[in-house]
This record gives structure tokens, sequence and C-alpha cells, in this order.
């Protein structure tokens, strides 16, 4: 099934070069779009389990370029950057990442005989859900918190990655980077030329001119 | 070649970043390290930053010392909120306790300018009767001072901030028209007004600093809605444009980048300097007044660091209560959909305020809460809606998709003071090499209630104009004060009146974690003209002698 595209031909990268975007924003999106798609601190293993994760978290469309989630956590934990701060019941995130992608593997082969990775989606999300609810036996989890490193990480970390990533902003519509031009029509019904039209049914394509203006 | 402020220091060598001006610099005043300056001051936010101008002002020598990097708006802030938690306290904390906060972006800076240069920008002043309500109203704690007398201080830090704000604003007291005309409001803002007189309650826009019409260099703002990740075009009034420059045009030095780790006292028991790291070393600044603005996690952590033999259980804390009585605000909210295209991330995010619960006391609970309009950037919107609906796969994605037709209303709330809710050390250390702070955090009886109330009305409201699939957010929170409280004796509190300890003569602490309650407003505005009146008395003592004692 093909999903709705509510903003079709809306492109943000397109207003790169308008006054929506500063040196400063270029410089940032550069670097987010120029993530080296390999993994650089998980293991193989680990990385495979992780980009599973992240492909149940956010299913994306085939008919796009997907954004590269794993690789984000990856870069993540390489930098080690963190939040500023850490529920005292999980240990700080890179361990709490190994642990936890690790307990994964440990229980697809105990449910399923196969690497997480391998199962079907349906296998998939059903693990995710009894993690999500901390209904989980294998030793493997340790002192983890399985819920809690659920919340925090995995819902925390990979859908914080999505979001910040320009695929998913003009999926939603988002007008994206703004400055210096900023806005001027602010409200209801009332659109700036450089944010992107929303299509009903049947209005793609009449749309999707529109948006192809949008800059 | 970038020159990356995080990484290095940029006011060293007599100069400063001029924020204005690409490339700019301003002159900057330096003092040798072995002799003492009168003042140091230790963060250089809402509290820290009118203190430096102030004191500079008055012919004092003094040093702002920040562990942050000195910003250059103009340069080095993007148009995204992921890269922008540059600006955030990011470094470790432990958070435990039955409704462990949320740190981070939801809490703390560190820059030059502390956390006003990614605050919202809500400039408001304190129902009267908070600073008495024990006394008046039946809770929390009275505060050492009088209501007028920080009327009068208010007035002067709107001035300094130009306040942008209505030409009468509906509740407390008289105040002087707002220096700056009140920004339009956007279309999630009006929700909140149409959803206000539905209910029959008063509502107007929101007293921000950010100016509606240019001020000196600030152009003005320009309604691109990432003002809580910086604001990249200095329409934003956060300290770091306001008071720091004018610290620095009256001869005051800023140390950024500089984390003081300790604050060190002589024989006599009197403080007489700092240890702060910066360039990758140690260094030692000599002084003879010290005065922490590090607001309430950081302030509690180095005065518990800089315990000596005679001070085992931390500066300033003979009476045990460094750290206790830490706060929050309830932020919780509610939120729904409308037909309308309304892209609620145009404009400051917070255009409109209804503060009926601040001023009307027909309720069950103590304390107050206004509501105002939202306004979240995608990566907060998505992590509100994961977590309070658990969304996550094509479900999550689905309802993404509605983000550009959501309106909300969002509480700030009073919590009540308890001695529990407090910083402590923990074992993990630093970068540094310095204990880090554990957070423990518990809601009681009155803050829930009082946040079902809140849920309840605002539900109400948006429900009377027509907006569906509402939701509630229940979990979260923002904003902190207590931790070094202030009081009337030695024995209930940190600090007197004049935010001087008891302990220490010589050692002052001055931003948010002197309240002994927290309102129902947001705190900056306090804060700061709290700082502003402490400077006044810093100057009265001294002529009358009174600072020697
Ligand atoms: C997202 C967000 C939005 C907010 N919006 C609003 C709003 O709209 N209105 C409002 O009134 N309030 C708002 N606040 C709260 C407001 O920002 C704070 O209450 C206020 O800035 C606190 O002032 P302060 O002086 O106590 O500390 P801060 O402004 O946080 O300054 C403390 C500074 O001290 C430095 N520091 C700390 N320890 C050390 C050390 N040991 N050595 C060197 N430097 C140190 C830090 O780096 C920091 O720069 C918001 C906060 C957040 C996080
Ligand atoms: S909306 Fe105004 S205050 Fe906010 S970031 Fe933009 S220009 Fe600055």
């Amino acid at each position: 099934m093909t999903e709705r595209n509510r903003y079709p031909g809306y492109d943000v990268l397109v207003k790169r070069h308008s006054p929506s975007w500063n040196e400063a924003t270029r410089r940032v999106m550069d670097a987010r779009l120029g993530v080296p798609r390999e993994p650089r601190f998980l293991s193989r293993i680990e990385w495979d389990t992780l980009v599973a994760i992240c492909d149940r978290i956010i299913p994306q469309p085939k008919n796009r370029p997907p954004v590269p989630l794993a690789a984000y956590i990856d870069q993540k934990l390489k930098a080690d950057a963190r939040n500023g701060f850490r529920n005292a019941a999980l240990p700080p995130q890179r361990a709490a990442w190994q642990i936890g992608l690790a307990a994964f593997e440990v229980e697809a082969h105990q449910l399923h005989g196969k690497a997480f990775h391998h199962l079907t989606t349906a296998q998939q999300d059903d693990l995710l859900r009894r993690v999500e609810s901390g209904r989980i036996d294998a030793p493997a989890w340790g002192d983890l918190d399985a819920a809690l490193f659920f919340s925090e990480h995995i819902m925390g970390d990979i859908i914080a990655a999505y979001y910040a990533h320009p695929t998913s902003w003009n999926e939603i519509g988002f007008g994206g980077p703004a400055s210096p031009r900023g806005y001027v029509r602010m409200r209801n019904n009332r659109r700036d030329p450089w944010e992107p039209v929303e299509a009903g049914p049947g209005e793609e394509a009449r749309v999707g001119r529109e948006n192809r203006r949008v800059r | 070649m970038y020159d990356n402020p995080l990484t290095t220091p940029r006011a060293t060598h007599g100069r400063a970043p001029d924020v204005f001006h690409p490339g700019g610099w301003v002159p900057m005043r330096e003092y040798p390290q072995r002799e003492a300056v009168d003042f140091v001051v230790i963060g250089t936010g809402a509290g820290g930053g009118p203190l430096l101008a102030r004191l500079a002002e008055r012919g004092y020598s003094v040093i702002g010392f920040d562990a942050g990097p000195y910003f250059r708006p103009l340069e080095d802030f993007a148009s995204d909120e992921t890269s922008q938690s540059q600006l955030f306290w990011t470094d470790e904390r432990l958070v435990d306790g039955a409704n462990p906060l949320k740190m981070g972006a939801n809490n703390s800076g560190r820059a030059v300018g502390g956390s006003t240069v990614h605050y919202a920008m809500v400039s408001l002043r304190f129902r009267p009767e908070w600073f008495r309500s024990r006394t008046l109203l039946g809770y929390g704690a009275d505060w050492p001072l009088d209501w007028r007398e920080m009327w009068h201080y208010y007035a002067r830090a709107e001035r300094d901030l130009a306040i942008a704000g209505p030409v009468s604003y509906p509740w407390g007291p008289k105040r002087p028209r707002y220096p700056y005309r009140a920004h339009e409001i956007n279309g999630a803002a009006e929700v909140l007004a149409r959803g206000a007189e539905a209910m029959g309650y008063q509502w107007s826009e929101t007293p921000l600093a950010t100016v509606s019409a240019p001020r000196g260099d600030s152009p003005s703002c320009v309604y691109r809605g990432f003002c809580r990740v910086g604001c990249a075009t200095n329409a934003k009034q956060s300290q770091l444009v306001t008071y720091i420059p004018r610290a620095l045009a009256a001869g005051a030095e800023i140390r950024d980048m500089a984390m003081v780790g300790r604050i060190a006292v002589d024989a006599a028991g009197r403080a007489c300097g700092v240890h702060y790291h910066r360039n990758g070393a140690w260094h030692f600044q000599a002084a003879r007044n010290v005065i922490v603005a590090g607001y309430a996690i950081e302030t509690p952590r180095l005065l518990l660091n800089s315990a000596t033999d005679r001070f085992r259980n931390g500066l300033a804390n003979s009476s045990g209560l460094v750290g206790r009585y830490l706060m929050t605000q309830s932020n919780q909210a509610v939120y729904g959909v409308m037909d309308d295209m309304v892209r609620w991330n145009k404009g400051p995010p917070s255009l409109t305020i209804t503060e009926h619960w601040n001023y009307n006391d027909r309720k069950d609970f103590h304390g107050g809460y206004c509501w105002m309009a939202q306004g979240p950037l995608p990566v907060e919107w998505s992590a509100a809606m994961s977590t309070s609906r658990r969304l996550w796969g094509a479900a999550l994605r689905e309802k993404m998709g509605d983000y550009n037709h959501q309106v909300g209303l969002k509480m700030v709330g009073e919590m009540l003071p308890h001695l529990d809710n407090r910083v402590t050390l923990a074992d993990e250390t630093d970068r540094y090499g310095l204990p880090i702070a554990r957070v423990t955090y518990s809601w009681h009886d009155n803050d829930k209630a009082m946040i079902q109330h809140a849920l309840g009305e605002m539900q109400r409201s948006l429900e009377l104009v027509g907006v569906r699939d509402l939701w509630r957010q229940e979990n979260d929170t923002n904003h902190l004060a207590g931790t070094a409280r202030m009081g009337f004796d030695r024995e209930t509190s940190v600090v007197d009146a004049d935010c001087r300890s008891w302990d220490i003569p010589n050692l002052w602490i001055c931003d948010g974690s002197v309240f002994p309650t927290t309102g129902g407003v947001n705190p900056s505005l306090t804060i700061t003209a709290l700082a502003l009146r402490t400077a006044d008395r810093i100057c009265v003592q001294a002529r009358t002698g009174e600072m020697r004692k």
C-alpha cells in the first residue's frame, strides 16, 4: 500500500540558498546529510539488530531514500553525545545500548532460534512490545530496566533522529529552517510562499506543481 | 576556518565577541589572576548577567565566569533543533525519585547568557501575595521581601529587556506600560484567546523578551519560531545581547569556557577566590567577594563540592538546606487538531496567556497556574507525542502528519517546596573530575491535584472552540527553583533577603535557587529583578560599611 503524500512535490532542501537558510544551517545540514552509512561504534551484529529495530520504530516508505536512522544512533554513541541527564536506574548510554541490543538478540534466539533482523516484522513488533512493557525473561538484560531502555533510548533516540531529518519535514509539511527570513503570515489558513501546500485527496498533481515552486 | 566556541574560549586577549557584528570584537578589560577583584560572579544567566552589568557600572572590578561558550548568534546558530543542543547543559546528571526530572534541553543552559539564550522569553511578574504565601495564602514559605520593592525592580527589568507586551495587563496591581508593543498573535495563540473567552476568562498577549520594533542593533522579531533553540537574529533580548554587552562596556571581564570547580575559603572563613578550569588546566582567581549564579542544580553542586574541614557539609550550609526544597513547575498540556491550516511553529511559541487561576482562589489546592499557547518544533513534538501516547511505528508517522493542524495549551504551575526534593552529589564524576549532581524529585498530592485541575480546564477550553482528537501530556515539567532558599533566619534558610549567605558574609547566591516558592509563572523576570535589587543592596552595604562585617 502506498501511503498518502500530504505535501507532494515539497522539498525543504530546495530552500538551501533562499533567505530561510543561513550559513550555520547549511553547515549543520551538510553534516547531517553526509552521515557515514556504516557502523563506526557498534559491532556488525549490534548494527544489524539496530537497523531492524529502527525499521519497526519508524517504518519508511519504499519510494524514497530512507533516513539512515541507525547511522545517527551510531554517530551519537561514537561521539558519546549525551542528553544532559540519565535516569539513575540506567547505565550510561553507550552501555545501555550495547546491553540492550545484545539482549534483543538473545531474546530473538530464545523465542525463534534466529537473529532479530531475520524475524518477520510481526515477530519483531511482538518482541518490541514485550520489551516496551517490561515482559522479558532473558538474563541477558541483567540490571538493565528494559521498559526504561525502550522509552528513553529505543523510542527517544530513534524518533528524535528521524524528526531531525529534512525528509521527515517534507512529510509533515514543516517549513524547516527559517533564518533570517522567518515568516510573515501568522493567521490560520494563510501561507507564506516559502511554505508548502497541503493536498486533499485527488489534489496531488496540482498541489505537486505548486509545491515545486515553494522556495 | 570556523572558530569553534565550544573548544576554544573567545573572550581573551583584551577583547570579546561583538554579538551584533559578524567577525566583530569589542574591547574587554582583563584582570590579573593574583590580584583580588571586587567580585567574581559564577554564571552569566538571568541572575548573573544583570549583576555583572550593574556592579561594573557602579565601578567595581568584576569577572563573570561561565562554563559555557561565548556564542555569536548571527554566525553560530543554525535553524535546527538537534545541533542547537550545543546551548544546553549536556554533561551527565542523575535523576531519580518518583517523578524523575528531565534536564538538558528541558531545564538548563550552558553559555554566556545562561539559559536566557534558549529560553522562551515569557516575562511575567509574580502575583504580589506569593511573596507572602505562607501568611496570606496558607502554603509554602514567605519571602523576606516586600512585593512593592520587587514591583519597582520588575519595571526596571522590563525596561532593560524591552519587553513587548499589551497596553494593559489584565491581572494584578497596576504596572507601567510595556516598553514595546505586543506581538501579533498566530493561529495557535488565537485558539487560547477564543477558548478563554468561551469560559469567561480573561486572556492577554504574553509579555515577551523579543522586540516588536528595532532596538539598537537588535532587529524586530521575524517570527521564525526557533526561539527555544537560540535566536539567530538577535531579536530575543537574552542576557547575551543585553546585560553582557553593558557589563563589558562598563569594564567587566567575561571568562567563557571556564568551569568553576571550587570556591576557596581563607583561614578567617571568608571566600577568597575560585578554582576554575579553562584551556585544559586549573587556575585560581583571587576575589574579595564571590557571587554564585549557576542555577538550581549547579549552584548547590558547587557549594557542596567546595566543602572544607571547617565547612564539612559544603559552603553556606550550616542550616543543612543547600540542595533542599528543589522545585520545578508543572508543564502539562492538552493538544488537539483543527481543520484549519495552523502552522503553529510560526512566531514565538507562547504568544497568548491566561493567568485566570493565578488570581482566583476558589479551588481546592494551594498555588496557582497559568496556561499558554504552544508551537513546538518537530523533534520536541515527536517526543511529546510518542512518550505521552506510547506511539511508535506507522501509527506515530501517521499522527505526525497532522503537525500543521495541531494546537495546544500548556500550563506553568506552582509546585510546592518539599524538603526531600533535592540535589545531592553522586559518586560518579564529570570530565573535570568533579562529583556530578543527583536530582531527586517526587510530586506530592497538592501538585497532582493542581495538574488534574489544569488539564480539565485546558481540555474544556479547547473543546469549547471545536478542537478535536484531544489528548493530554501528563508528564512534563520545566523550570527550576529552590536549593538555596532565602529567608528570615540562618536556621531555616541559606541566604538573607539580600541574597547574602548567612554563614559566609562575602558569599552571595543570586539566581533561581534562592526562591522559597516558585509561583505560577515562568521564573526569569523575577530572577532578573532580584539580581538588580541585589546589586543595589551591595552598593548600599558597601557605602554604609556593612559589607565588611
Ligand atoms: C527550554 C526552556 C525554556 C524556558 N523558557 C522560559 C521562559 O519563557 N520564561 C522564563 O521566565 N523562564 C524560562 N525558562 C527558565 C529560565 O531560562 C531560567 O529560569 C533562568 O534562566 C535561570 O536563571 P539563572 O540565572 O538561575 O541560571 P541560568 O540562566 O541557567 O545561568 C546559569 C549559568 O551558570 C553557568 N554555570 C553553572 N555552574 C557553573 C560553574 N560551576 N562554573 C561556571 N559556570 C557555571 C551555566 O553555564 C549557565 O550559563 C526556560 C528554560 C528552558 C530550559
Ligand atoms: S521568533 Fe523572533 S525571537 Fe524567536 S527566534 Fe525568531 S526572531 Fe528570534
